[in-house]
C-alpha cells in the first residue's frame, strides 16, 4: 500500500503544534505517538502544556526532559516496573515545571464534559484530598437532586486540548483512523479542537464503509492530519503489534540519570532521524 | 506444609476477597494480582478477576474509563492501593513529601485513588516496605483520605492493610488500624519500632494465619502461570515459575 497523499510528515504534524498549545495525550498502552513526541522535540517546541489521559510515561518525561514542557495535568508520571520517570520527578521537585495533580477518572470526566460541549461534569470522590485542595479550578456543591441538602460532588471543568496526539493501528486513505478498542482515543478526539494521528499501517479500503471496523474508526471531521509512521509507538507497545521494548526504557533510564547521558539519547534518537514519510 | 512469604500474603489477601465477585487490581501489584487469579479460580466462576495490563484477565473492552464507571456504580468490590506513605487513619499519599507543590520527594502521582477509596468498599492497602519512612504519623499530601464525614457519599473505604511484618485490619468507627496478625518472626515490638501511626493491638496477637495448602498447590500449579502473563519477572523471581 502506499502512503495517501493526504498524509503529512510526523515533522509537518510537529510544525502545525505551535509552542504552549495544550495537547491531549493517551497513556502508555494506549497508542502513544513517539514519532511526533521525537519530532516535537526536534522543532524545539516550548511551553507546551500537557494533558495526560489519565498518567502517562516516558513520552511526557522525554518532553519535560528536553523542555518542551511549561505545564502538566495528570494523575501519575512514572516508568512503571522500571521505576520513577525522572525528568519529571526533578522537574516537580526543582519547581520548573507547573503541576496539576488529578485522579483518573477527574480527567475522563474532564473530557467528557467537554465532549458533550457542557461546562463541568460531577464525579464522586475527590472530596477532602488534598488534589482538592490544590484544585481552584475544580468546584464543590451541594447535590441539587438531593431531598433536603447536603451531598456534596466535585464538579470538574470541561477540559478541551487544543490538539488529541495519538498513534493507531490503521488509517485509510479516506482520512479515517481506526483505534479499536482504545475509546479513550474517541473520547480525546471528540474533545479535542484537532487531533493529529500517526499510524502504523495504511487500511486498504474505507474503515467508515466496513461494518467490522466502523465501531473502532474516527472518521475526519475529528481529524487534522495523519502521518504514516511504522513502529510510531516506539519503544512503547502498540497493543495487537508489538509489545514495549523493555530493554531500551531502560536504557533510557540510564541515559537519563545525567544532562550529558540524556544529550547523547536525544542525538541518537531523536535529533538524528527524520520523521517517518 | 512449608511455603513461602509471597504464597503466605497471597493466600491472606485471597481470604480478604472472600465474596467479592469483582476484583480489579491496579498497576505494580504482582501479589494481589495472584491473590485475585486465586480467587477467581476456586470461585468456580462467581469471581472475575480484572488484572491492570493483562490482554486475558480483563473483562472490560471500553476503554479506560470503564473501570471508574463501574466503580461509580457501585460494581467493583474490591481494589488495592499503596502509598508512598500511609498514616494511621488511613490516609494516602502518593505524590510528595514536604510542602506541595515545591516537594522534597515528588512519587508519581494518585492514578485513580482519589476516586476508587470512595467507591470501591473493600480497599486492601498493600505496602511491602514497613517502615517509619512510609508508615507515619500524619502524611504530607492526601491523595485519598481515609476516612469521610457522614455528609459524603462513601461506600468505598479502606479495609486492611498488608505488610512485609504484618497484616492491620482497618477499623471504620474508629478510623485507626487493629494489628491483626504478624508474619512468621516477627514480633509486635518490631512492629511497633517500624511503625510511625499508632495503632490498637489485642493483648495476644498470634501469626497469620498459614496458607492452606490445596491453595499454594493451585499457586505453584496454575496462578504463577497466569501472573506470569503481566509479571514474568515476579514469577520466576518469586513464585518460581519457570514456564
Amino acid at each position: 500500500m502506499s502512503v495517501p497523499e493526504t498524509y503529512l510528515s510526523t515533522d509537518e504534524i510537529a510544525s502545525s503544534i505551535p509552542d504552549g498549545a495544550l495537547i491531549g495525550v493517551p497513556k502508555e498502552d494506549g497508542g502513544v505517538s513517539m514519532e511526533i513526541t521525537r519530532a516535537l522535540i526536534r522543532r524545539k517546541a516550548r511551553r507546551l502544556r500537557l494533558l495526560t489521559v489519565p498518567v502517562s510515561s516516558i513520552q511526557a518525561d522525554m518532553l519535560i526532559g528536553a523542555g518542551c514542557v511549561a505545564e502538566i495535568e495528570t494523575s501519575g508520571v512514572s516508568m512503571g516496573e522500571f521505576g520513577y520517570a525522572p525528568h519529571f520527578r526533578r522537574a516537580v521537585e526543582n519547581g520548573d515545571i507547573l503541576i496539576r495533580d488529578a485522579t483518573c477518572p477527574a480527567l475522563y470526566a474532564e473530557l467528557q464534559a467537554s465532549e458533550k460541549g457542557t461546562p463541568f461534569m460531577p464525579l464522586r470522590g475527590i472530596l477532602g484530598s488534598d488534589i482538592l485542595a490544590n484544585r481552584p479550578d475544580w468546584k464543590t456543591i451541594d447535590n441539587p437532586m438531593a431531598d433536603g441538602g447536603g451531598d456534596p460532588v466535585v464538579l470538574l471543568p470541561a477540559a478541551r486540548p487544543d490538539f488529541a496526539i495519538f498513534h493507531a493501528p490503521f488509517g485509510d486513505r479516506h482520512g479515517n483512523v481506526w483505534v479499536g478498542a482504545r475509546r479513550e482515543c474517541v473520547l480525546l478526539a471528540h474533545a479535542s479542537a484537532e487531533t493529529l494521528v500517526t499510524v502504523e499501517e495504511i487500511w486498504d479500503g474505507n474503515l467508515m464503509e466496513d461494518q467490522h471496523m466502523l465501531a473502532g474508526t474516527i472518521p475526519p471531521i475529528y481529524v487534522g492530519a495523519v502521518a504514516y509512521a511504522p513502529r510510531g509507538a516506539w519503544p512503547l507497545s502498540l497493543p495487537g503489534s508489538y509489545e514495549r521494548d523493555g530493554e531500551h526504557l531502560k536504557s533510557y533510564l540510564t541515559a537519563a540519570k545525567s544532562k550529558d547521558g540524556f544529550a547523547a539519547y536525544l542525538d541518537r534518537y531523536v535529533f538524528s532521524k527524520e520523521g517517518a514519510a | 506444609m512449608e511455603y513461602t512469604r509471597e504464597e503466605l500474603l497471597i493466600c491472606a489477601i485471597a481470604r480478604m476477597l472472600d465474596g467479592c465477585r469483582n476484583i480489579a487490581v491496579g498497576t505494580a501489584s504482582p501479589i494481589p494480582g495472584s491473590a485475585a487469579l486465586l480467587v477467581q479460580a476456586i470461585s468456580n466462576g462467581a469471581a472475575k478477576a480484572s488484572i491492570l495490563g493483562s490482554n486475558i484477565h480483563n473483562p472490560f473492552n471500553d476503554g479506560g474509563p470503564e473501570l471508574f464507571d463501574r466503580a461509580g456504580q457501585g460494581r467493583v468490590d474490591a481494589f488495592f492501593l499503596g502509598g508512598g506513605q500511609i498514616d494511621g487513619e488511613g490516609n494516602i499519599n502518593l505524590v510528595s513529601t514536604g510542602h506541595y507543590p515545591e516537594p522534597d520527594t515528588r512519587f508519581p502521582g494518585s492514578f485513580g485513588s482519589g476516586y476508587l477509596y470512595f467507591t470501591v468498599p473493600r480497599v486492601i492497602l498493600f505496602r511491602e516496605e514497613h517502615s517509619r519512612r512510609v508508615f507515619v504519623k500524619k502524611v504530607d499530601f492526601i491523595s485519598a483520605p481515609g476516612w469521610s464525614p457522614p455528609d459524603v457519599y462513601r461506600p468505598g473505604g479502606p479495609y486492611a492493610l498488608i505488610t512485609s511484618l504484618c497484616i492491620f485490619i482497618y477499623d471504620k468507627k474508629r478510623h485507626r488500624f487493629r494489628l491483626d496478625g504478624l508474619l512468621p518472626g516477627v514480633t509486635l515490638e518490631e512492629v511497633h519500632d517500624n511503625t510511625g501511626f499508632d495503632f490498637d493491638y489485642p493483648d495476644h496477637i498470634g501469626p497469620v494465619v498459614p496458607p492452606e495448602p490445596d491453595r499454594v498447590d493451585l499457586i505453584r500449579s496454575r496462578i504463577a502461570g497466569e501472573i506470569a502473563e503481566t509479571y514474568p519477572k515476579f514469577a520466576r523471581d518469586r513464585l518460581g515459575w519457570n514456564g
